[in-house]
């Protein structure tokens, strides 16, 4: 199929993009060894049971796939800038066939970031039995799916200049709300978090953790979010494109 | 003939800082399966709207565009229409050879990558990365992009912008090889001699409108014309006119000027038989002054509320 072919290079282009690729998959990595290397043997990290490698791995990886997913965004907006999502709209390539090129590409950096961040977990003697490692996978990827929307979003209504900053300062704010760097349980900030889909990609990691997973709160709050940001992803691209 | 591209009645107006600015005010043209022509005007005259119409990137406010029988976007994916656009760059990461082979697979019957490459004149940069290439190969990537579908009408937007001359060349041929195949080429320039020495026939455009469509060298007499001024006392201005290659004569004082069909031959008689002519000037019509003597009545743009031209 031909819009698999397509798929096929921009996976290749973004794994090629060698500057962005390091940056955007290595820091979370750099990151988890800064902050477990030297507290490997916090075997009860907070009280909660875990250690303190496992958690931030966790952590980390929520925020490096969140990471990942949104970067999709500068791609397109670096697309946009060239005049080539123009040149596209004259080929026979679909509307459906673009988007899934793209979040392919997204889910592939994603899944990328997600094995970097377990094996260096595993190097610093994280251990799980098989079943929290399928489970917690496979929560992040249906977590993910608001966004891969996100990402399509921002590129299509960004310029190059601004959407590091927004990427960037986005990410941050979500990890910081949905309680990626340090556990919130009560207050504020917790009830906001829930209602955010960072949160439950956290949450999902917590499911390796605890062994709980999301309860039908967090499927609604994905569901919501993944329906939301596809209409606003699909609005941003007929704006830009004036495509209608 | 048959009329194969069908432009009925354009308009578009895009909102600038002070209302609404017409970029197309009417246009109306057919043209038939396999000619060669150029959208010829100055910067701001409509051309590149025009084609984005024509290529269904822009909605028309009013009109209609008839591909082959077909609207713009059934054309587009059907395959039936490659374009260079005026302003684009490539995507970065992939080789040249990788990125036509990419687009390719977006046709159901591309041509051959081999084959486009070398109509494009790419063997050499094929290998490379394409954010190494010089602007004169990254617009034959443009070019080979705008190809590989094996378009039945090739659109093309000001194609020899940062060019070479030795590359403009090259792409001329290029252009010239695959319009041979039968093939319906329309390219927009704003240079006369583009026009002239690569289509049979050339639009004319200018502030939105068409101002002339014709042979090219029907058109190029009529906006090619040069202008001899010399300084020439004592002579009747009416045995100037009757000079060969002058169309028309007037004096100015001590100064005459003389508007040529022909100023080779009328630069050669005029020192022939005048030897005394000094401070001789000769000087091409701009395109630009040449369309807008053509536009003629400028109260009727006045009445239309555009805000391009200015009023005399």
């Amino acid at each position: 199929m031909s819009g698999w072919i397509y798929t096929r290079y921009e996976l290749l282009r973004a794994f090629r993009a060698r500057r962005f690729f390091i940056f955007s998959l290595g820091f979370p990595v750099v990151l988890f060894f800064v902050i477990a290397g030297p507290n490997r043997k916090v075997h009860n990290f907070d009280r909660l049971g875990v250690s303190l490698p496992l958690y931030y791995m966790v952590s980390l990886a929520s925020f490096g796939t969140m990471m990942a997913m949104i970067s999709s965004g500068a791609r397109i907006a670096g697309e946009r800038q060239a005049g080539w999502t123009r040149q596209l709209r004259i080929t026979p390539l679909s509307v459906r066939a673009y988007f899934r090129a793209k979040v392919l590409t997204s889910y592939a950096m994603a899944i990328t970031s997600l094995v970097l961040l377990y094996i260096a977990g595993v190097s610093l003697g994280v251990s799980l039995p098989a079943h929290s490692w399928l489970a917690m996978t496979g929560l992040i990827l249906v977590g993910l799916l608001p966004f891969a929307a996100l990402g399509i979003t921002l590129g299509h209504l960004m310029t190059v200049e601004s959407i590091g900053p927004i990427t960037g300062g986005t990410v941050s704010l979500l990890a910081i709300v949905s309680g990626t760097w340090f556990p919130i349980t009560s207050g504020f900030v917790h009830d906001l978090g829930q209602c955010l889909p960072s949160y439950w990609l956290v949450q999902a990691g917590r499911a390796a953790i605890t062994g709980h997973a999301w309860g039908v709160r967090g499927w609604v709050v994905i569901a919501a979010w993944t329906v939301a940001l596809t209409a606003l992803a699909g609005l941003a691209y007929r704006r830009d494109t004036g495509r209608v | 003939m048959s009329a194969e591209i069908q432009l009925e009645g354009l308009v578009k107006s895009f909102r600038g800082p002070q209302g609404p600015v017409a970029a197309v005010r009417g246009i109306d043209v057919s043209i038939a399966a396999g000619e060669t022509v150029a959208l010829l005007g100055p910067n701001g005259a409509g051309k590149s709207t025009t084609i984005d119409m024509m290529l269904g990137l822009t909605r028309p406010d009013s009109g209609s565009v008839s591909l082959f029988g077909r609207s713009p976007g059934e054309s587009v994916a059907a395959g039936a229409v490659g374009a260079m656009l005026q302003t684009g760059a490539l995507i970065r990461d992939l080789s040249v050879r990788e990125l036509i082979t990419m687009v390719a697979a977006l046709y159901r019957h591309p041509m051959d990558v081999e084959e486009v490459i070398t109509l494009a004149g790419l063997e050499e940069a094929a290998p490379r990365r394409t954010q190494k290439l010089s602007g004169g190969q990254t617009q034959r990537v443009r070019f080979a992009v705008a190809l590989v579908s094996d378009p039945d009408l090739l659109v093309l937007d000001e194609p020899t912008v940062s060019m070479d001359v030795e590359g403009r060349r090259d792409f001329w041929t290029a252009m010239r090889a695959y319009a041979a195949r039968g093939k319906t080429v329309i390219f927009a320039t704003h240079y006369l001699e583009e026009a002239d020495a690569n289509a049979d026939r050339a639009v004319l455009m200018a502030r939105g409108r068409i101002v002339a469509d014709g042979p090219t060298t029907e058109i190029k007499a009529r906006v090619g014309s040069k202008t001899i001024r010399a300084t020439l006392s004592d002579v009747e201005v009416a045995e100037l006119a009757t000079l060969p290659g002058v169309a028309a004569a007037e004096r100015h004082g001590d100064s005459v000027i003389l508007r040529c069909s022909d100023s080779d031959g009328a630069i050669r008689a005029l020192l022939e038989r005048h030897p005394s002519a000094r401070d001789i000037e000769i000087t091409g019509a701009g395109l630009e002054e040449a369309f807008l003597e053509l536009t003629g009545d400028e109260s009727e743009d006045a009445e239309d509320g555009a805000s391009a031209g200015s009023p005399r």
